[in-house]
């Protein structure tokens, strides 16, 4: 009681204005990798970030740290959003148990896709193999052991599509160039490969890539959240002739400035992009339960800049990716065909 | 008066040392007066961290308003105390009951894992049985599971002279990769899925939510009786039946025990193995009352929370009760900081620890707060 009253008493004293004013208010659900993991669910924030800027509205976001999170973070912010963008594939049933409790409330969710659709959720989802491709023949082409590496967090669709493009990416530089690229971690075919099992120890980063370095590979692809930061960690000790890290999610030279030199480049998935739209949607009333994907076409996906490997990639290969960008585009060229 | 209150030192004194001695007969005043000054303690000292770290004050008082808010001032912040209170009392008391018993059990946390998931496993074996034949089923599932699991630990001391904290830890280690095996087993594993991720729990294994039909939202069920017949369970267990006799002489004195003529190795495995039928039950409870699934790492470190909150509530059934749902508070609490004060979820789990680092140490928070002591004996006041 005591407690009660006093920190009732200082909060009077010091709070000017408690109450939110009526703006729109987002909210946003982190997965457990956390809001500052330089990617995923950082990205997914700047949508929201970036509708305050230009949209003036208030914005709040909730991390996870367990999966038994999920229902309650999304309980907690009933009432006071305008419209819950939930990130990440494993947030997807609690996502739906709360759209079917609270038909009234606006949802969305990156990387999932219900099938039926639901009629207050928009799934946000992207074909990041398109992006992942050429990464991988990047990769195929600049990789000097011949040997390319690639882990994920958890065994679920958007994490493997981006192994998907990878291996698929790599076997085409192969095609083309007659060359014999391997890629360790990841078998397209029998969806079998390497996972740290989680989406948040740096230490599993780390030591996947040392075993993957060890197997030979100059050239990693972690795709698993803040995980990748062990491994970028790891190739700034051993130095870019050893290893380099290809980023997910944003350009990783921007999110994780202190190490931006060992990317090679990242594979981006604008969820910023298909947030933003989502809240604008929502804010213009013209907010459809639904699906968005993201493509190379609409810009949904993309590979960034190459950073400190601007100069190192050879104009030829520059040239080479972006006719593969366009043949994918076009129709062309299928990924895994 | 000085000899009073001589007197009442000496006495206070004379508690301490019987308290320490008894292993938990904790008083008023640690039952209810130290976690009073503790809070206020960890809030001040929380809200200099937050200081430290360029919170600004307004901000700071939301935050600790909505914690406040978030664990008790709403039916819906009660609801998420309790539900969020009931798998960490459960395993809570199998830890307490071991400590009774002289065993510093650490391995709830694979009991935890394996209860639950036989229990998701049992509850979809078996979508033919009616809704409370399912539904006990599958706990008294997870009770046996997370028993023969314990069990491997006693055993072990029994026979071998194992030391319980070795091999409850490496015996989560196992379960921990166990766990990641058994749910990629094709008759585990859910349909569509390549991720480990079990089948759901059927509508009749499930711990029927009991405020639904206020609001679907409000997610407390059935286990919140569970845990109070448990809460009983243990207390007659503990002080009124023999065994429980046998637990504490064991606990207190092994030799005197054993000399008494107790039989040492029934008694160890007799309570590792109740603990982990309680460790096994909190996780049954979370699947069936919360989850609905069994997944890696579901468990969300709740066998080590238990451990911190059996040493709080001081071994005693009673004070693991409201250990658990001052625990279940701060959860529930924690998470409204997060969405009233945008506070990095970083430092709630500081502020947290800092409560919970000052309720356990009763010693500190009377000699920070010498005069609320003095005070309360004298007048009463609470």
């Amino acid at each position: 009681m005591t407690f009660l009253t006093k920190t009732g008493l200082a909060a009077a004293l010091l709070v000017g204005s408690v109450s939110a004013a009526s703006a729109f208010t987002a909210c946003q659900v982190t997965d457990t990798g956390g809001i500052d993991d330089a990617g995923f669910n950082q990205t997914a924030w700047k949508g929201v970030q970036d509708s305050i800027e230009e949209y003036g509205i208030e914005g709040r976001f909730l991390e996870s740290q367990a999966e038994a999170d999920y229902e309650a973070n999304l309980n907690s912010l009933l009432g006071s959003c305008d419209v819950i963008v939930t990130v990440g594939f494993l947030m997807g049933d609690a996502t739906a148990a709360a759209a079917a409790a609270n038909p009234d409330q606006k949802y969305s969710i990156v990387d999932f896709a219900y099938d039926p659709t639901i009629p207050n959720v928009v799934g946000q989802v992207y074909a990041t193999d398109q992006a992942a491709f050429l990464a991988g023949y990047l990769a195929a082409g600049m990789t000097e052991t011949g040997v390319l590496g690639t882990f994920g967090g958890i065994n679920i669709p958007p994490v493997t599509i981006f192994m998907d493009g990878f291996v698929h990416g790599a076997n085409h530089y192969n095609s083309v160039h007659g060359t014999e690229v391997s890629v360790l971690g990841w078998n397209p075919e029998s969806k079998e490969g390497l996972f740290t099992g989680n989406f948040d120890s740096l230490d599993d980063g780390r030591a996947f890539a040392q075993n993957l370095y060890d197997e030979g590979a100059d050239i990693v692809l972690p795709v698993a959240g803040p995980v990748g930061l062990g491994s970028a960690s790891l190739a700034n000790e051993l130095g870019t002739d050893e290893l380099k890290i290809i980023g997910v999610d944003a350009d990783q030279t921007q999110t994780d400035p202190d190490r931006a030199h060992v990317y090679l480049t990242s594979v981006l998935k604008r969820m910023d992009a298909t947030v933003q739209a989502v809240i604008k949607a929502a804010m213009d009333d013209t907010f459809e339960g639904g699906l968005i994907v993201g493509t190379l076409e609409n810009g949904g996906v993309g590979l960034a800049p190459f950073g400190a490997f601007e100069d190192a990639v050879p104009a030829e290969l520059k040239a080479e990716i972006e006719e593969i960008r366009a043949a994918i585009i076009d129709g062309s060229l299928t990924i895994g065909g | 008066m000085t000899d009073g209150k001589d007197l009442q030192k000496v006495n206070e004194d004379m508690r301490k040392l019987l308290a320490r001695a008894a292993f938990g007969r904790g008083n008023f005043e640690d039952l209810f007066v130290v976690p009073v000054f503790a809070v206020v303690a960890a809030l001040v000292l929380g809200a200099l961290i937050m200081l430290a770290t360029g919170v600004d004050l307004p901000t700071i008082g939301r935050s600790f308003v909505a914690l406040a808010v978030g664990s008790a001032g709403s039916l819906n912040a009660v609801s998420e105390t309790l539900t969020a209170a009931i798998p960490l009392v459960l395993a809570g008391l199998g830890l307490g009951l071991g400590f009774r018993a002289g065993l510093f059990n650490i391995g709830a946390e694979g009991q935890l894992l394996l209860g639950g998931t036989a229990a998701v496993v049992f509850t979809f074996s078996f979508p033919s049985l009616p809704f409370p034949i399912l539904m006990l089923f599958g706990l008294l599932t997870g009770a046996l599971v997370g028993a023969a699991y314990a069990s491997i630990a006693g055993i072990l001391k029994a026979t071998t002279g194992a030391h319980e904290v070795i091999t409850t830890i490496m015996l989560n280690l196992i379960s921990i990769r166990l766990l990641e095996y058994i749910l990629r087993q094709p008759y585990i594993q859910r349909e569509g899925r390549a991720d480990p991720v079990s089948k759901s729990v059927p509508d009749a294994g499930q711990l029927p939510r009991l405020l639904d039909w206020l609001d679907p939202n409000l997610r407390l069920h059935a286990g919140v009786f569970l845990m109070l017949l448990a809460v009983a369970f243990v207390w007659w267990l503990l002080f009124r039946s023999k065994i429980g006799f046998a637990f504490r002489a064991s606990g207190a004195n092994p030799d005197a025990a054993r000399y008494a003529g107790m039989r040492s190795g029934l008694v160890i495995v007799a309570a590792m193995a109740t603990a982990g039928a309680l460790a096994g039950l909190a996780g049954a409870a979370q699947v069936q009352g919360v989850l609905g699934r069994a997944s890696p790492g579901f468990s969300a470190q709740m066998g080590f929370d238990a451990i911190a909150l059996a040493l709080l509530g001081r071994s005693h059934p009673v004070g693991i009760l409201f250990a658990g749902i001052l625990f279940g508070g701060l959860e529930a609490g924690g998470r409204q900081m997060q969405v009233d004060a945008g506070v990095s979820i970083d430092l709630i789990s500081i502020i947290q620890a800092l409560i919970i680092v000052f309720i356990a140490a009763p010693l500190l928070v009377r000699a920070i707060f010498p005069w609320g002591f003095r005070k309360i004996t004298k007048g009463g006041k609470a």
